[in-house]
């Protein structure tokens, strides 16, 4: 049997203005189009970056401009529309969680947006095994510490199972093994057809996990590609608050004119340029 | 004397079953930068709160071994003691901010205050701190009203203006850009070299590998390892306890690239020498490798 093709996933952000307290503009004519693979949104502390995903997700209201999700503006959707096409997960997880355990944190968003009981439950328990918490569900999600509490805080968005992923900074604060399962759940998502946004200040997991960066610096977009285009203009980089993924600066102090954006891909180089000797 | 001396550190949380700290022991001199790293859970944030006093006064639980700041012990001596001689800086800022002020100057104003220091030194020091953590043009905002990152500046600077002898930061830089990052490393290690001794726990290891002077490495609440960064990043089983390598240290592992001593290097400028000598000869290769 055929299955229906679904439409791409996509965002589209037009002529957008915006600013918190009527003076200080954070956006002014902005547009940006979102779709296809994961998007890592990258640029220092105050450019906008949050700003722009709560626009997004309709917690912030746009002066003008509009914002489309997959065809529909954003502020004809009811709340509970949106929560169930877009969902985000906040830089600081204690804005978002007011449960008194784990499961019951991550089963509320599935339930509020009209999942049967027993689906709800499911879709928990499946985002709680992604992300590796599974054994924590009966806890209090206040008596983790900070990195698990990040990580039940992806799993309670996850369970919603919407179309579109925001995560604000999902690397904070994780040691080597949260970032693999971030990472894991990242590619898990694109499998799915979902679009994914992050923003991020880890450089290397950008050039690692991201089909594309958007370089946004005073609420304008200074660069956008593949991440080896983008971290191929250091002067951008300078310019945005940025630096270079780890690999791309080895290979640069290597001398090595070609773009090493990992460091598979660094290491794979070295070892090739050894054995020629 | 050693400004800090840690013995047989043992702790547990009121109702834990497990030991947060077991048996830990290290020393630290003046002016050294020690980098706290270890897998998440594996005790760092609460060797942070036992440097300062939080474990046991304010957290309680059962506490054994014990603590010297400059020879005071932390065990028998008053949070308000223990103050004045070391501070700490969460890995939440939102912790750390007072929430008793309005402004972003105020809020750096608070400890200062509370230590009651005349006026205009208060005023000279608050300028000093506000401009190490470039947070000048932000001094007029209500703390809350910050970004993650503009507020993590604020937390650190509110904790520099203090000028602790010695500094205890838990993730200082978990919410920052990279540059901010850069500068919040370049910024400590200057005060290390003023004098200041610091610890700050981490888990950006390109960081520690390159500022630091020596590595905790904790494990499962024991102290795994406590040396230089390149002597912890050559340990036989480094990567089993949840670390990873940094950049340059995991280049020389898979190439088997060491030094006369047999280790792995952990900076880039130590990679690079060793690569030039590896690499010397091959076809084609010298004009590029080249600085």
């Amino acid at each position: 049997m055929k299955r229906a093709v679904k439409a791409l996933n996509r965002i589209s952000v037009q002529q957008l203005a915006f600013s918190y307290n009527g003076r200080d503009m954070v956006f002014e004519n902005f547009s940006a189009e979102f779709s296809g693979g994961p998007t890592a949104i990258i640029g220092q502390n105050g450019a906008g970056k949050t700003t722009l995903v709560k626009l997004i997700k309709g917690l912030l209201k746009p002066d003008k401009g509009r914002i489309l999700i997959n065809g529909i503006p954003a502020g004809s959707m009811t709340v509970r529309d949106l929560a169930k096409t877009v969902g985000l997960v906040f830089q600081n997880p204690n804005d978002q969680i007011f449960k008194p355990s784990v499961l019951e944190e991550v089963t509320f968003g599935p339930n509020i947006i009209g999942f049967s009981g027993e689906k709800a439950e499911r879709s928990a328990k499946e985002a709680l095994e992604m992300l590796g918490i599974s054994h924590l569900k009966h806890e209090n999600p206040y008596d983790l510490n900070l990195s698990q509490r990040k990580l039940v805080s992806i799993a309670s968005i996850l369970s919603m199972d919407p179309d579109i992923l925001i995560f604000d900074e999902p690397t904070m604060g994780q040691d080597y093994e949260g970032r693999e399962i971030i990472k894991r759940t990242i590619r898990h998502l694109r499998e799915r057809g979902k679009l994914v946004l992050a923003i991020l200040h880890d450089m290397d997991f950008v050039a690692e996990n991201f089909d594309r960066a958007v370089v946004l610096h005073e609420g304008k977009i200074i660069a956008d590609g593949h991440p080896r285009e983008v971290f191929a203009r250091e002067e951008i980089v300078a310019q945005a608050g940025l630096e270079l993924p780890n690999a791309v600066k080895l290979g640069k102090r290597l001398g090595l004119k070609d773009i090493f954006l990992t460091k598979n891909e660094l290491i794979r180089y070295l070892k090739e340029r050894a054995s020629d000797r | 004397m050693k400004k800090i001396v840690v013995e047989g550190l043992k702790y547990r949380y009121p109702g834990a079953e497990r030991l947060a700290l077991d048996d830990v022991s290290f020393e630290v001199n003046a002016g050294e930068l020690i980098g706290i790293i270890g897998k998440n859970g594996s005790g760092k944030s609460t060797l942070c709160y036992a440097l300062t006093g939080l474990v046991p006064h304010f957290f309680r639980g059962a506490y054994g071994g014990r603590v010297l700041l400059d020879g005071l012990e932390v065990k028998t001596s008053t949070v308000a003691e223990i103050s004045r001689k070391a501070g700490l800086v969460f890995d939440n800022p939102f912790t750390q901010i007072s929430a008793a002020k309005e402004t972003v100057f105020e809020e750096i104003a608070f400890g200062l205050e509370n230590a009651g220091v005349p006026r205009e030194e208060m005023a000279e020091r608050i300028e000093w701190s506000m401009k190490l953590l470039g947070i000048e043009g932000i001094r007029e905002k209500n703390p809350f009203e910050l970004s993650g990152g503009q507020m993590q500046r604020v937390a650190i600077a509110g904790m520099l203006v203090m000028k602790p002898d010695i500094l205890i930061l838990d993730e200082p830089t978990s919410q920052l850009d990279p540059q901010g990052t850069e500068e919040v490393f370049q910024v400590i290690r200057n005060l290390a070299k003023e004098g200041m001794t610091i610890l700050v726990a981490e888990h950006k290891v390109e960081k520690l590998a390159e500022y630091a002077d020596k590595l905790l490495l904790l494990h499962d609440g024991k102290c795994a390892a406590f040396d230089a960064p390149k002597r912890v990043f050559s340990m036989e089983n480094a990567e089993s306890y949840g670390v990873e390598l940094p950049l340059a240290a995991q280049i020389a592992k898979e190439l088997d690239l060491r030094d006369e001593a047999g280790l792995y290097p952990a900076a880039p400028d130590e990679l690079l020498a060793l690569l030039k000598g590896r690499l010397q000869g091959a076809a084609g290769t010298d004009e590029r490798f080249t600085e």
